[in-house]
């Protein structure tokens, strides 16, 4: 099992190597001649104000939140789907609660208004 | 009968053959496997490459053709070669990096959103025993390692200290959030009828392709492979009319590249990766058997198809506005998908006494399930528009939102 790994190993390397060499090379050839105008933070032209380092809206969480639920339950739906033609009719019934309790969290956060973009 | 047989079984025999010729030189076998995985993995990701290079020169040229005009057509032939000069375009051109933005997470992004691309083709199936590594959790990797995507997005975002880019950056975080849910969704179904996550035995097991045996999941993969490369209708993290061009604004020259070259090599993963679970991968009609030697170009043909759908789309639909992406998939493709999910557990459980039917009779019963589903979808949107039909236009944009 864990021998199929090396493989993944080698190319977690490779794959690493590879954006290093392909700037590496861009950085061997390409002019550097920087000044104030250029690296100016591009805004069509304005003048930038302040940073875009700021607090951003609370909704993007609400929908984050909702997505680690999901993301959770997929996780533990990938066994189930795998060992599923070995275990009995019970997993299917275990399953539709588990899907069932989801989708009324879903449904809570839908008639709360919490996908509504406002 | 020799000869044939190695033309038909070229590309195992060629694996075969450079395992012989390292253990001939009298390598110990830990060195064997190491220099065959670095040969198999550079083969791969000089694949991944190349489809930048031949699907760019696609895409502009289809696009061109469906919007009736020629296209890039200077650099010989027809142009098809312009990627060639754009890509020493692209590294010669100087690298700006903006005074006010986070040097190190700047140099970072780019970095790491190239590695999990390439890391997806360690798993795709381009044959029998022609893969890179047959893990038995093939697509859990796949969705495991994509997920890397969003973060080095995020991190371009607020390396740049650009107001554009941030907002593009909160824009594709929770688009490809979203759609993530539904695609795991589908796959799950695809899993429960094979029994397995490898991506191999996902092949080997679909004796009928599975976009005819649940059109259900196969639109909705779709659909979720469309927002999840950012192709258009869902390409809002560069709506060019709204934000300049989205997270990658401040990058240039080669960085850019990096994020262009990964934008491709997952389309096309994400392309082959359909085909494998609903179009039957290296599957046709039989031709698999008969010559190995082709299963790369069949699955290479599917894939191009699937780009084809990709740029017909794009030159097709409008851009969607934002939340109603978003909600397109927590409102539509989430229920739709938990459905079919539901669907498939059911199917599966049917008794088949002779297991030469199986596949076709659960099949057979989720094809039209699905039928029934796709229809009483139908009917409940032509309802709820038929409703809305001689409402004030406040009243329909209100009932679209909720």
């Amino acid at each position: 099992m864990l021998s199929d790994y090396h493989f993944i190993g080698v190319f977690v390397l490779v794959a690493i190597a590879f954006p290093f060499l392909a700037l590496g090379i861009a950085w061997l050839l390409r002019p550097k001649k920087p000044n104030p105008v250029k690296t100016a933070i591009y805004e069509c032209g304005l003048e930038t104000i302040g940073d875009a380092w700021v607090r951003f809206r609370a909704q993007y969480y609400i929908y984050a939140l909702i997505f680690v639920a999901f993301d959770v339950e997929a996780v533990f739906l990938f066994p189930w789907a795998v060992a599923y033609h070995r275990v009995g009719l019970w997993a299917l019934a275990e399953v539709f609660l588990f899907l069932g309790i989801l989708t009324i969290g879903l449904v809570y956060a839908w008639r709360k208004g919490a996908l509504r973009w406002q | 009968m020799g000869f044939w047989n190695f033309v038909l079984n070229f590309w195992t025999e060629l694996g075969a053959w450079v395992g012989n010729v390292l253990s001939g030189w009298g390598l110990p076998p830990w060195a064997v496997n190491l220099i065959a995985d670095v040969l198999g993995v550079l083969v791969l990701v000089v694949i991944g490459v190349a489809a930048v290079l031949i699907f760019t020169p696609m895409e502009r040229k289809v696009i061109a053709r469906m919007q009736d005009r020629p296209g890039p057509n200077r650099v010989w032939p027809y142009g098809l070669l312009q990627a060639i000069p754009d890509a020493i375009k692209m590294l010669t051109k100087e690298d700006i990096v903006p005074e006010k933005a986070d040097r190190q997470l700047h140099m970072l992004a780019p970095i790491l959103v190239v590695i999990p691309s390439l890391l997806v083709y360690a798993v795709l199936p381009w044959g029998p025993r022609i893969i890179g590594q047959d893990l038995n959790v093939g697509v859990l990797y796949i969705v495991a390692i994509s997920t890397i995507h969003i973060l080095a997005v995020l991190i371009a975002a607020w390396g740049s200290d650009n107001k554009f880019a941030l907002l593009s950056a909160f824009r594709v975080v929770n688009q490809l959030l979203a759609y993530e849910v539904p695609m795991i969704l589908s796959i799950l179904a695809v899993v429960l009828f094979t029994k397995t996550m490898s991506t191999q035995g996902i092949v080997e097991a679909q004796t009928l392709p599975y976009f005819l045996v649940m059109p259900i999941a196969g639109f909705v993969f779709l659909v979720c492979a469309l927002a999840e490369t950012n192709r258009s209708p869902n390409d809002l993290l560069e709506a060019d009319s709204e934000l300049v061009a989205g997270y990658m604004v401040e990058y240039s020259g080669m960085k850019f590249a990096m994020f262009f070259i990964a934008e491709y090599v997952n389309m096309f993963a994400s392309a082959i990766l359909l085909s494998t679970l609903f179009l039957g991968g290296y599957k046709f009609f039989g031709l698999e058997n008969a010559a190995p030697v082709l299963t790369p170009f069949i699955v290479f043909g599917k894939a191009s198809f699937v780009i084809f759908l990709m740029l017909w789309f794009r030159a097709t639909f409008p851009r969607m506005r934002f939340d109603h992406l978003v909600g397109f998939s927590w409102k539509f493709l989430v229920p739709l998908s938990l459905v079919n999910l539901i669907l498939a557990g059911i199917a599966v459980k049917i008794p088949v006494a002779d297991p030469r039917w199986e596949p076709w009779v659960q099949g057979g019963v989720m094809a039209i399930a699905s039928l029934v589903i796709i229809a009483a979808t139908a009917w409940i949107l032509n309802r709820t528009a038929r409703k809305l039909e001689g409402a004030p236009a406040l009243k329909r944009i209100v009932a679209a939102e909720r």
